[in-house]
């Protein structure tokens, strides 16, 4: 295996499964299951926020 | 200890016990709550954490996401090489363990049935990239000496982009095309964010592929070969994971 598979997970790897993958489980007893839109949604606002700093990955192609 | 039941995950009894050392979300080792011939794997939490609205505040909160994400999936890692296990969305909590215990009653059909579709499987993530063109970022930006000639070099690299986009997309059918008919199924997942992945070039495919574990050598082997075919396209491979993408019901 090459050195990208040995690596730790990457944490967006991971957020697609956890919040996008997994038995979702509804009903009364559950307190609460994360709204995947609602996260994504919230994160993406995060994130853009905590990279204002950083230039635009997209810059090139603008 | 009280406070709030937070569930991994599902199994089938497993005979081998849980790393000692082993720490779940919150610092809780997991445990495992058996109940009627199915096992589900809980960790307690504190009620000012996992409440439905402190848990919904924290989840926007990339620190705390982060860390909580990686503990779940320490868990569900460590699980997976006893068993198979059936993850469950990451922030599922009940308020105790007879809440736990009703869920698997309402749900065993829907487990064993799902149980059974994973069972000696493993998920693999693939990833394919376009780079930026070689010969673009190559030649350095010629500063255009009038406006017809900006706009002809604009309408180039508008052409070049386009191609590569056409190229991405027709390698990525391909190979998707391939690995499909090789795995027993596979998921879309969205591209990823460039902000959040921090990767370079644009994510054009980003599947997940369900594989008897007993194939996985041969679907790394696959993947590996479609490495370097079409300049341009990076490819990336993740897992094995556990069956994350393949938990909810089949489509």
């Amino acid at each position: 295996m090459t050195v990208v598979e040995r690596r730790e997970v990457a944490l967006v790897d991971l957020l697609d499964r956890l919040l996008a993958g997994g038995v979702v489980i509804t009903g009364d007893i559950t307190l609460r299951i994360a709204d995947v839109d609602l996260v994504r949604i919230d994160l993406n606002a995060l994130i853009s926020s905590v990279n204002a700093q950083v230039p635009s990955p997209f810059e090139e192609l603008l | 200890m009280t406070g709030l039941r937070y569930v991994y995950a599902v199994c089938r009894p497993f005979g081998t016990p849980l790393q000692a050392e082993l720490t779940g979300v919150a610092g809780d080792p997991p445990r495992a709550l058996a109940h009627h011939g199915l096992v589900a794997v809980v960790s307690h939490v504190p009620e000012r954490d996992f409440a439905e609205e402190p848990l919904r505040r924290h989840l926007e909160d990339l620190d705390w996401l982060t860390e909580t994400a990686r503990a779940h999936q320490g868990v569900i890692d460590a699980l997976t090489s006893v068993t198979t296990p059936l993850p469950l969305r990451l922030g599922t909590v009940f308020r105790d363990d007879s809440g736990v215990r009703m869920m698997i009653e309402a749900r065993e059909e829907d487990f064993l049935r799902t149980l059974d579709r994973l069972e000696g499987r493993v998920e693999w993530g693939v990833k394919v990239y376009a780079e930026s063109e070689p010969q673009e970022s190559a030649q350095p930006a010629q500063k255009p000496a009038s406006g017809r000639d900006y706009l002809r070099q604009r309408r180039m690299q508008t052409r070049s982009h386009e191609e590569m986009w056409q190229k991405a997309e027709a390698f990525s059918t391909r190979l998707h095309e391939e690995l499909s008919a090789f795995a027993e199924d596979s998921r879309m997942h969205p591209p990823q964010n460039p902000a959040l992945s921090k990767a370079t070039g644009r994510n054009v495919l980003n599947a997940a592929y369900l594989v008897p574990r007993a194939n996985s050598e041969e679907f790394v082997e696959l993947v590996d070969r479609t490495k370097g075919e079409v300049p341009g396209m990076r490819i990336e491979l993740t897992g094995p994971w556990a069956a994350y993408s393949f938990a909810g019901e089949t489509t």
